[in-house]
């Protein structure tokens, strides 16, 4: 890893997770202030949702939620946050090499004496500490916020720790896929269209591919993987699926580095 | 010692043809020009020598070392200025400068300013606020800054003033004087001209001929202009004759061979006037391209 690469790309990345951390926090306190208007009917809101069919609530990611509960009201705010989290991942992954050579720039970079493995290492570790700050800062935003609009209600933060930590896992499986897609185009001129595309994809094939019918599709997707749910539901994350990603988030970065160093630079 | 060594160097790109078979050398000190239109393959071989793309067969050596094993490490000592600079939009000059030199060994700071007073560089400002001449410049400062020895230049000279194109060649010549081997490519004959010892012609990704400047100049054409009034006494037949122009007895050719040939046959003949000269390297040039 280079260090100069590193901190030239976190600074490029500066604004960014400025923004994203903001962003969730805003999410999480809107959701919150909103969760006493919830809770004084929360009974009745479960029995209410409990009469919806089952694939309207799993729609909605309302399918096991407990909103009567703090866990249970952050997982089901948390799905949006990971709307948000998938959105900012696939975007670094997208970007993190195709922004040099869509802004002309790549020439610069690879003709130093720097290996490509090692502009990719130094590019990845900015990406990964960037997601990290925003980890950090959703988790001390979140705890903030519980304090704050909960004060004395006894919750169970080892759920919510839980869930958080779950985010940084979701994010890199977006990361690393995208980075992989990213090699395998040509050129990408835009990297926001393909973020969008892929986070609001995945999104949505969880929210509806119930209501569809019998094809389990939604278990391709990162959402269902990592449903803030059944995490609070169970205190445990569901394992082999996780285990899964992870093992997809290797290859993907493996194969990065292999497509990465075999590349042909596009001219201007 | 040699500093470039290409071997049949060959890059397509898919089905579309990059250079073709492509062999030359550069001895050290020298300033070699690469002469093509757009399009020739002149920067697809610099990109190749980089490592920037990657070559589909052939192979090339910089200082002894080849490129495809020899890892990152050799471009420590090789500065490259690309046919179009571009950079982090949002950073200021002396930031992209500074960046750029932690790349090399060595401190560069001394250089840096050196070199922007000579090219008369704003270091304070934003990229994205300079024109294309000073980004130009940006990329010269960049391209010089960590003292290489060997340079890339692909088509430097666009976008810069004549009196910044003088300083630029000034300061070409003043690196050369102190060893430092020039690759130039251009598609400016003139500026060749002037720069370069040795030239490449290249031409559809195939190089056609390296030759010595001046014996491309000297040895090999002569361009003639005659006037004659009776009948014109060359015909396109003839041996080492090309480009003839006949137009109401003003006959202008170029020849190619023993000079007593065609001036024996031109002593059978009233001549008004005659003129023989070198042709430009324009005129030679372009021979090349029909």
């Amino acid at each position: 890893m280079s260090a100069n690469i590193f901190l030239h790309e976190l600074r490029q990345l500066r604004r960014s997770f400025v923004t994203w951390s903001a962003a969730l926090l805003a999410v999480i306190f809107v959701f919150f202030s909103l969760f006493t208007s919830f809770t004084k009917d929360a009974a009745l809101m479960n029995e209410l949702l409990a009469r919806f069919p089952q694939e309207l609530r799993a729609a909605f990611g309302l399918a096991n939620m407990d909103l009567a509960t703090i866990e249970g009201y952050f997982a089901f705010s948390f799905v949006f946050c990971q709307l948000l989290m998938a959105i900012q991942a696939a975007g670094y992954g997208f970007g993190l090499l195709s922004l040099d050579e869509s802004e002309l720039r790549a020439d610069f970079l690879l003709s130093k004496p720097v290996s490509r493995p090692n502009i990719l290492t130094s590019k990845l570790a900015a990406a990964l500490v960037s997601l990290l700050i925003t980890n950090l800062a959703l988790t001390l935003g979140t705890f903030s916020a519980i304090a704050l609009f909960w004060g004395e209600t006894v919750y169970n933060p080892g759920a919510i720790l839980l869930v958080l930590l779950s985010g940084f896992l979701f994010q890199l499986v977006f990361l690393g896929v995208s980075l992989a897609l990213s090699l395998t185009a040509r050129r990408i001129h835009s990297v926001t269209p393909y973020a969008l595309g892929l986070a609001f994809g995945t999104y949505v094939l969880n929210a509806f591919s119930g209501v569809i019918g019998e094809v389990k599709l939604e278990l391709l997707t990162p959402f269902k993987h990592f449903d803030p749910g059944y995490i609070v539901r169970h205190q445990a994350f569901d394992t082999p699926f996780v285990l899964a990603d992870m093992a997809l988030v290797i290859i993907a970065v493996g194969l990065s580095y292999w497509l990465y160093q075999h590349r042909d630079i596009p001219a201007v | 010692m040699r500093v470039i060594e290409v071997n049949g160097l060959t890059k397509y790109y898919g089905k579309s043809r990059g250079i073709v078979d492509v062999s030359f050398e550069v001895e050290e000190g020298e300033i070699f020009g690469f002469i093509g239109p757009n399009g020739a393959g002149k920067s697809t071989t610099i990109r190749l020598l980089l490592s920037l793309i990657h070559p589909t067969s052939g192979s090339a050596r910089l200082f002894g070392k080849d490129i495809l094993s020899a890892g990152a490490g050799l471009r420590q000592d090789i500065g490259y200025l690309p046919s179009e600079v571009f950079y982090y939009e949002d950073m200021k000059v002396i930031d992209l400068l500074k960046y750029s030199a932690s790349f090399f060994k060595g401190d560069c700071s001394k250089r840096i300013t050196e070199l922007s007073d000579l090219m008369e560089l704003e270091l304070g400002r934003r990229i994205r606020d300079l024109s294309y001449g000073n980004k130009k410049k940006v990329g010269i400062v960049q391209g010089l800054l960590h003292s290489p020895k060997l340079l890339f230049l692909d088509e430097p000279t666009s976008g810069l003033d004549p009196l910044m194109q003088r300083k630029f060649f000034d300061l070409i010549r003043r690196e050369n004087e102190r060893g430092v081997t020039v690759f130039f490519s251009s598609h400016i004959l003139g500026e060749v001209q002037r720069l370069c010892s040795r030239v490449g012609i290249i031409r559809e990704g195939r190089l056609v001929e390296v030759s010595d400047i001046r014996s491309l100049q000297q040895n090999n054409y002569k361009k003639i202009r005659l006037n004659v009034s009776g009948e014109n006494p060359v015909s396109a037949e003839l041996p080492g004759i090309s480009n003839l122009q006949n137009e109401n007895g003003s006959v202008q050719f170029f020849f190619r061979g023993d000079i007593n040939t065609i001036l024996r046959k031109l002593a059978s003949t009233d001549v008004k006037d005659i003129s023989i000269e070198e042709p430009s390297l324009e005129e030679i040039f372009m021979h090349y391209y029909e």
